[in-house]
């Protein structure tokens, strides 16, 4: 198997309905096999690249194409087969309830005799090292393992181009490493053009050969080796929200005054129907002060934050709300016991999927949402909506509809909802998710503030090492070890 | 995977298309009489078949539970208001107690069962993916179609959880205090939402593997087999043991002649 020829001359790309392109006068050429980093800044158009080389940008009505786009010489959506696409969302990938089912489904669509469709399964599943039984079910998964899966169903259609959308966005660091290597095993294996979209460059510079920026107004910006390009405009790129290796990112914290405790865990255990998720977790969730959550997948992270927003009943232990929290109004001491405006005025919480707490059908109505319910006067609603839309720069989406957001901007908008009601404690379910460096940077600069300045206290679930060394002020570690009070790490003392 | 999605030992050489003909080639005729007789043989002959075929009590029960609520149900609605005739015991108002509505009392509670449990026992737990593949290469059904149903099936499971994640993410931002209709129409329609997104991105990702039109192969195979001959010659001996008798001892019922 030869790697595909990419060749785009003048391309764009309008999606019907919007005022700008989302790709314009894009030249250029990719030869067989080789493996192209794609970066750019948000809006630049990436995801549109891949889904027209994917052939799967739909026809006339969805939008209006410019210039020519061919892949081994034709246009992609006349070739079936000869690209494969996988997509961030790991969920989005899976197709079928069993792992071999799933990976089949390619080969089947492209009328391969059936024998050789379970040899080439076999085959795929052991060059992404994803060890399961064919017949294990695709839910039972984790994130890393589901996006191998789809790696798997990918490459037994034996591709000549593989494109990958943020494929580790929303894994784990061992996930990362493990979607990495697997990319990495196939690319060299089946001699297959490989172009890849992410932020996070340091985790793809062992794969590629050659580093290609869109710029946002249309066309390529950079070109190059990846040393070429990264070093010439490595500070640009981070400007623009490229996690650039060896630039680090800095959030300034203010000096450090915890204060009264505003939340009690007593021997918590949390889980959904009684079933029990993490160990027994006894803690102090304190003004002023930021605990950051790390562990492995399917350690409890996520049950836990959901105990201690007052979301889910604790199986064991208690979670107890203190009386400088529950002032003026609340007598009641166990969240969730509370009514969900006395709650929402005291706990937010911002989910791991954002689109599951959305109401409104403009994200300026909301973030207004829960101000309305709280019978807020509407000059101050109003007031509060555009001080947000500007902290969380979303002002230019004041009128879009919550659900059009991209992953990134979506998870801004969620955090901007739950700071309305301004409540003491924040709970945030990798409030990094999907996030590039310039609103990542924006997002834990706004989070720090909260807490320096405001006296709010967060509890932010999170894999990822650049929050916990910015926002833990102390760490829980869940997963293997004993969390009492002794798995609790304070962070090194801040000058 | 719980007990109730996995096909019962003895139905798993069946291809999942063939209890779906056994259920109207059973079910037609034994809605045609309203008997004591044949419904008793009915199912009793089930329940021997059902033992032989390793088909245990536990499996029969777990599957046709709502049935146990659903014949006593309408027994006692027919016991109370059906049509009088013959002696009658008790009587209220508008229910009367009559030989002839204890008689049909029994007869459609029996009934219920006779043809409620076999169908259930043969169709509940059918594994979503075997079944399109039988309906796509044996029952010849456009595969877009049926393919397209069934990664829609594979989709309820994560709208589940997608369901409890709403109704959290509800609470948590103080909109739940609106009365309990307004909220679960609300929050349906997050649902609905999050389900169309879901399905067009799965719709992408089908197309992406080149999901189409075109002439496909089948990874696994779906073929009728000596198993299947089986399924319907069994379903045929037992509808045929069961009305025959009724017609030979004389307590053959048609409906369309209503009561005694």
């Amino acid at each position: 198997m030869t790697g595909s020829r990419i060749r785009a001359r003048g391309w764009g790309w309008q999606h019907a309905g919007r005022d700008a392109p989302a790709v314009a006068g894009l030249d250029l050429e990719v030869e067989p096999g080789e493996r192209v980093l794609l970066l750019g800044p948000s809006g630049a158009g990436k995801s549109t690249l891949l889904a027209a080389l994917a052939g799967v940008l739909g026809g006339d009505d969805e939008g209006d194409e410019t210039g020519e786009l061919t892949v081994d010489g034709a246009h992609p959506s006349s070739l079936r087969g000869t690209a494969g696409l996988v997509l961030q969302d790991p969920q989005a990938n899976t197709i079928m309830s069993r792992v071999g089912d799933d990976v089949a489904f390619g080969c089947e669509n492209l009328a391969v005799p059936r024998d050789e469709i379970w040899s080439r399964v076999r085959h795929a599943l052991e060059a992404v090292a994803l060890d399961v039984a064919l017949d294990r079910s695709t839910a039972a998964l984790s994130g890393g393992q589901r996006q191998r899966l789809a790696l798997a169903g990918v490459i037994a259609m034996r591709p000549g181009l593989i494109l990958l959308d943020e494929p580790t966005a929303n894994l784990d660091p061992a996930g990362v490493v493990e979607v990495r290597d697997a990319v990495a095993r196939v690319a060299a294996e089946t001699g297959a053009t490989l172009v890849v979209v992410e932020h996070r460059v340091e985790t793809w510079l062992p794969v590629v050969d050659r580093v290609v920026v869109l710029a946002a107004g249309g066309g390529a910006a950079a070109d190059g080796s990846p040393a070429s390009v990264l070093g010439a405009h490595g500070e640009q790129l981070a400007a623009d929200g490229v996690w650039v290796p060896g630039l680090p990112v800095e959030v300034a914290r203010g000096t450090r005054h915890a204060g009264e405790a505003l939340l009690e865990l007593d021997a918590v255990r949390s889980g959904r129907a009684g079933e029990v998720v993490h160990e027994a977790v006894s803690l102090e969730v304190r003004a002023g002060e930021a605990l950051v959550v790390t562990g492995p997948n399917g350690a409890g992270k996520s049950t836990l934050a959901l105990t201690l927003a007052g979301l889910l009943p604790a199986v064991e232990g208690e979670v107890r709300a203190t009386e400088p929290l529950r002032a003026p109004d609340v007598r009641e001491p166990r969240p969730i016991r509370w009514r969900p405006k006395q709650l929402a005025r005291r706990i937010g919480t911002v989910f791991q999927q954002p689109e599951h707490q959305f109401v409104a059908a403009r994200v300026r109505d909301e973030i207004a949402a829960g101000l309305v319910a709280l019978q807020q006067p509407k000059h101050e609603i109003a007031q509060r909506v555009d001080g947000l839309l500007a902290a969380l720069r979303l002002e230019a989406l004041a009128d879009a509809n919550p659900f059009t957001l991209s992953g990134g901007e979506q998870r801004r908008l969620s955090v901007a909802t739950v700071l309305a009601p301004a409540p003491r404690v924040m709970v945030l379910d990798e409030p990094t998710f999907g996030q590039d460096r310039r609103t990542w940077t924006e997002l834990v600069r706004l989070i720090a503030s909260l807490v320096d300045d405001r006296g709010c206290s967060v509890v932010a679930i999170t894999h990822d090492p650049d929050v916990e060394r910015v926002l833990g002020d102390r760490t829980l570690r869940l997963g293997g070890t004993a969390a009492e009070h002794g798995g609790l790490a304070p962070r090194a003392e801040r000058a | 995977m719980t007990a109730l999605t996995r096909t019962p030992r003895g139905l798993d050489r069946v291809n999942p298309v063939t209890p779906f003909v056994a259920a109207v080639l059973y079910s037609v005729p034994m809605l045609l009489t309203i008997d004591l007789v044949s419904a008793a043989i009915a199912l009793g002959a089930w329940i021997i078949v059902f033992a032989s075929a390793g088909i245990g009590p536990r499996t029969v029960l777990r599957r046709s539970w709502p049935l146990l609520l659903a014949a006593p149900l309408s027994a006692v609605s027919m016991l109370l208001y059906a049509e009088p005739g013959g002696r009658i015991h008790a009587q209220l108002w508008l229910i009367v107690i009559s030989d002839q509505s204890i008689e049909l009392a029994l007869a459609i509670g029996l009934r219920v069962l006779a043809i409620g449990v076999p169908i259930l026992v043969g169709l509940v737990g059918l594994d979503p993916t075997r079944l399109a593949d039988g309906l796509a290469q044996v029952a010849r059904l456009p595969h877009r179609f049926v393919l397209a149903a069934l990664a829609g099936v594979r989709l309820f499971g994560v709208l589940g959880e997608d369901w409890r994640q709403i109704a959290l993410a509800r609470r948590a931002r103080g909109l739940g205090d609106t009365g309990a209709v307004r909220r679960a129409l609300q929050a349906a329609f997050a649902l609905l939402v999050v389900a169309l997104r879901r399905g067009g991105t799965l719709a992408t990702a089908m197309e992406a593997r080149g999901f189409g039109d075109a002439e496909r192969t089948w990874a696994r195979p779906s073929r009728l087999t000596r198993a299947d001959a089986v399924l319907l010659l069994v379903t045929a001996v037992v509808v045929a043991l069961a009305v025959g008798t009724a017609l030979a001892t004389g307590s053959f019922r048609p409906v369309w002649q209503g009561a005694l």
